[in-house]
């Protein structure tokens, strides 16, 4: 476009004008579990948050004039961003992972590549909703245990896929959310397992 | 320039979108939007402030990230600037070159751009 030079609202490195493709990743887990900090190790912009405001028919009908009242949930959501060549960009979202949060889920898992779960070996309850949810929706998925070292009890994988009742065929990895290399190499297991679900669907008549 | 759109102020909300609800639901949170015009005089702001961000590449949620505001407003708003032929949109895997591709091209494709980061 024309040469006209403007403020941005930020000085964030824009997209090459060849980029094409947007391509979604999902962080969802419990509270506090470090998927801000998951996406900004991987992240080539400071994470950028947005709200999404949902807007659901209500449960009751008001019977007098045969209109559904509403109501209206806002939920804000963080995300960064990964450059993968001139044309294809990667989003990676941040979502909470409480039940109460399901619809917002709903719209950021549409198209999705498939979804890292993250886990608090200090709280593997709050994984449960978020497992149960992916399986449903068949979003493929990967299990990332984010060692906190205050984590007194130190759990092996073995430990935690039992605790989770996770099957074997889901991949479940130790990483560190705040280094950068830990943080890619999540993504890799990811994208990793996609490929091999793609190939193995491919090679099916 | 315009302090930012305060989403808090269902108000302002309303002045925005000029009272509509109804977004454009083609738009996904990573579709990339491209300016195809200069904005022009007595356009509304927001619309100018997006014509100005777009003219790279950008995609939904950064335009929301930009100007503070629910993604669902931001739908509503390239949705006019789509039917004045303002912008384009560059839909998830829409261009040929992906589109063409098998699912497990396009992931080896992203397991590249991953290793080499
Ligand atoms: N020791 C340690 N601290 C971490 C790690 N990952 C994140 N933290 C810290 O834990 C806190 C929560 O991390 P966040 O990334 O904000 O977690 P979150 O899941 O985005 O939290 P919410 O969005 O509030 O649900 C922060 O203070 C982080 O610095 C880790 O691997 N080890
Ligand atoms: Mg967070």
């Amino acid at each position: 476009m024309g040469s006209a030079t403007s403020e941005l609202p930020s000085r964030r490195t824009p997209l090459p004008d060849a980029a094409e493709t947007g391509l979604k990743i999902v962080v969802v887990g419990g509270f506090g579990v470090g998927k801000t900090t998951l996406v900004r190790s991987v992240s080539e912009i400071r994470p950028l948050n947005t709200e999404e405001v949902m807007t659901q028919a209500g449960v009751g009908v008001d019977e007098a004039n045969g209109v559904a009242s509403k109501t209206t949930t806002t939920v804000a959501f963080d995300f960064g961003r990964i450059s993968l060549s001139e044309r294809m960009v990667l989003y990676l979202f941040g979502a909470p992972g409480q039940e109460r949060f399901w619809f917002l889920w709903d719209r950021l898992f549409s198209g999705t590549l498939g979804a890292v779960v993250l886990v608090d070996t200090r709280r593997v309850d709050d994984s449960w909703y978020a497992i149960d949810r992916l399986q449903d929706h068949n979003t493929p998925f990967v299990v990332a245990v984010n060692r906190f070292d205050e984590d007194p009890f130190r759990y092996s994988l073995d430990e935690i896929r039992q605790a989770l009742a996770l099957p074997g065929h889901v991949p479940l990895i130790d990483c560190d959310a705040r280094v950068r290399s830990s943080g890619k190499d999540v993504l890799i297991t990811l994208v990793d397992h996609l490929y091999e679900l793609a190939m193995a669907q491919e090679m099916t008549p | 320039m315009r302090r930012p759109v305060d989403t808090g102020d269902p108000d302002r909300l309303y002045t925005v979108t000029g009272g509509r609800s109804r977004a454009e639901d083609s738009f996904d949170l990573v579709t990339l939007v491209v300016s195809e015009r200069e904005p022009t005089a007595g356009m509304q702001s927001e619309h100018v402030r997006i014509l100005e961000l777009c003219r790279h590449p950008t995609a939904l949620v950064e335009i929301a990230a930009d100007l503070r505001l629910p993604i669902t407003v931001v739908r509503i708003l390239l949705g006019d600037l789509l039917a004045t032929g303002s912008i384009t949109a560059r839909h998830p895997r829409a261009a040929p070159s992906v589109a063409s591709l098998p699912e497990s091209a396009l992931l080896q494709e992203v397991l590249h751009g991953l290793r080499n980061l």
